[in-house]
């Protein structure tokens, strides 16, 4: 089973710093070393360090890649000055989202979409489907790593780390991405993330990946600590950021997923004629917030019931390590959605009270 | 976290529970090997007190962060007492298996079929 697994450059790293492995998207990667709630609360606190290696890296080049891009993403890309990243969709007809993704405008007519590391052959085929003329895609999943740094003082260890004579990291604006020798290695680093919290994505070539984290690590004394999947989901759970596979896909809108703010609405795209649709007429369902009263965990796939009626089923769930409550997400009727409604979680039998609430579940202190 | 062990004085079952018994009274938990797999226990449900337990079934459950696992009865009986500290601190499973991250208390109603359980040795040749 696990010989069909594919590993990232950092696999020896992970092995020696005892992680535990687990299957996600094709790939095996750390679920967590520690722990998932110690690795959590050290990037809320502190720093954390994530391989995300297996999220798939997409170059668009050529001279039709702005018109590719212009028909493919739901979001408009002609806002995007070099160095600027939006979050973005890839729609099917129907207004289904193929994927989730971020897209980097690069110099030298270069784009660079981060997708998720199970939808990458999909992703591929899709963008290639449009046929435009004068737009290469080239996956450079393979030849490419990718680490994420993240936590209330990430900008301040990546300073140690930085080339002396360009603006410090803390200078980079949210959603912007620029080219840095860091820790000695050439890198693209992006002012992302999928936490919440401060902090940047950082892309290298895959053999220099080692280095990258060696250099990173080798400045403990920040207090960050090398963090897996499971902190990474519960991170972005409570931030309410969907997760593709489980929360949004093909069969969902993101104004379904409560996520029209990222979609330019009156442009013409893939899916558009949907979109508009649901905007002007209402939608069937809405992703929601649900926050547990009762000590208890929701699950994905557990019935959402309202007086004893099943009106939905949640899409993830986990038990918050910031708010110590259960929390997920789920579909809902709309007349369901407005938070403060009271419903209920079958969890294995058992119904359990619960109320719709903003999202996102965690709010930092200010 | 605790380190691996099997302590000799406990019965198992191959459920990855263990058993201490003392004539028709148990207490029951589960080993090192399942905390472990499970990861850090961030919740138990546990049974009320005085409600029937079947062997072989399960009479509650151990959530991690990824995960719920039910825990499995070693023996039948009744539940005497439930550890309010292990609900209050799910934790305790994985810092102490065999002692505070006890479970439940339960009035066997078979006190011989305890030696129909695994020993130390044999739990452990199937781990």
């Amino acid at each position: 089973m696990t010989s069909s697994l594919r590993r990232t450059p950092l696999y020896d790293r992970h092995e020696e710093l005892g992680a535990r492995m687990v299957e996600f998207g094709g790939w095996e990667m750390p679920v967590y070393y520690v722990g998932i709630n110690e690795e959590h609360r050290a990037v809320r606190a502190r720093a954390g360090l994530f391989d995300v290696s297996h999220m798939g890296q997409l170059e668009i080049t050529g001279s039709g890649a702005e018109a590719l891009l212009r028909t493919a993403l739901a979001s408009d890309i002609d806002r995007l000055d070099e160095g600027q990243a939006q979050y973005s969709f890839l729609l099917n007809e129907k207004g289904g989202i193929i994927d989730d993704l971020i897209v980097y405008r690069l110099p030298d007519k270069t784009w660079l979409l981060i997708v998720n590391a199970g939808n990458i052959a999909a992703d591929v085929a899709h963008l290639k489907g449009f046929k435009q003329r004068g737009a290469v895609v080239t996956d450079i999943s393979d030849a490419t790593a990718m680490i994420a740094l993240q936590g209330p003082v990430a900008l301040d260890l990546l300073a140690d780390v930085w080339p002396k004579k360009t603006a410090a990291p803390d200078t980079l604006k949210p959603f912007t991405i620029v080219e840095r020798v860091v820790a000695g290695v050439p890198c693209r680093v992006a002012r992302t993330g999928y936490t919440g919290e401060n902090g940047v994505e950082i892309m290298c070539a895959a053999d220099r990946a080692g280095d990258l984290w060696d250099g990173i690590l080798a400045h403990r004394e920040h207090g960050v600590v090398p963090s897996g999947l499971g902190a990474r989901d519960t991170l972005r759970l409570e931030m309410g950021y969907p997760l593709h596979g489980h929360d949004i896909d093909a069969k969902t809108t993101p104004i379904e997923a409560g996520l029209g703010r990222f979609v330019h609405l009156g442009r013409t795209f893939v899916g558009s004629t949907v979109l508009d649709k649901q905007v002007a007429k209402g939608v069937k369902r809405q992703l929601v917030g649900i926050q547990l009263l009762d000590r208890a965990i929701p699950r994905e796939g557990y019935p959402i019931l309202k007086d004893g009626v099943k009106i939905g089923t949640i899409t993830s769930g986990t038990l918050s390590p910031s708010v110590d409550r259960g929390i997920g997400m789920g579909y809902v009727l709309p007349v369901h959605a407005a938070p403060g409604t009271t419903l209920q979680v079958d969890i294995r039998g058992r119904e359990r009270d619960a109320e719709v609430v903003p999202l996102p579940f965690y709010k930092k202190e200010s | 976290m605790s380190e691996e062990s099997y302590p000799a004085e406990l019965r198992y079952h191959h459920e990855h529970d263990w058993v201490r018994a003392d004539g028709d009274e148990a207490v029951f938990g589960i080993t090192w090997h399942a905390q472990d797999a499970l990861g850090e226990v961030v919740y138990f449900e546990p049974p009320a007190v005085g409600s029937r337990i079947e062997a072989d079934g399960s009479y509650g459950s151990l959530e991690s962060v990824k995960a719920v696992s039910d825990v499995i009865a070693p023996l039948g009986g009744t539940v005497t007492a439930v550890n309010d500290k292990v609900v209050e601190s799910p934790e305790l499973v994985n810092e102490s298996p065999y002692a505070d991250g006890w479970l439940i208390r339960v009035k066997l109603d078979d006190p011989a079929a305890v030696d129909g359980l695994l020993d130390a040795t044999a739990y452990q040749g199937l781990l």
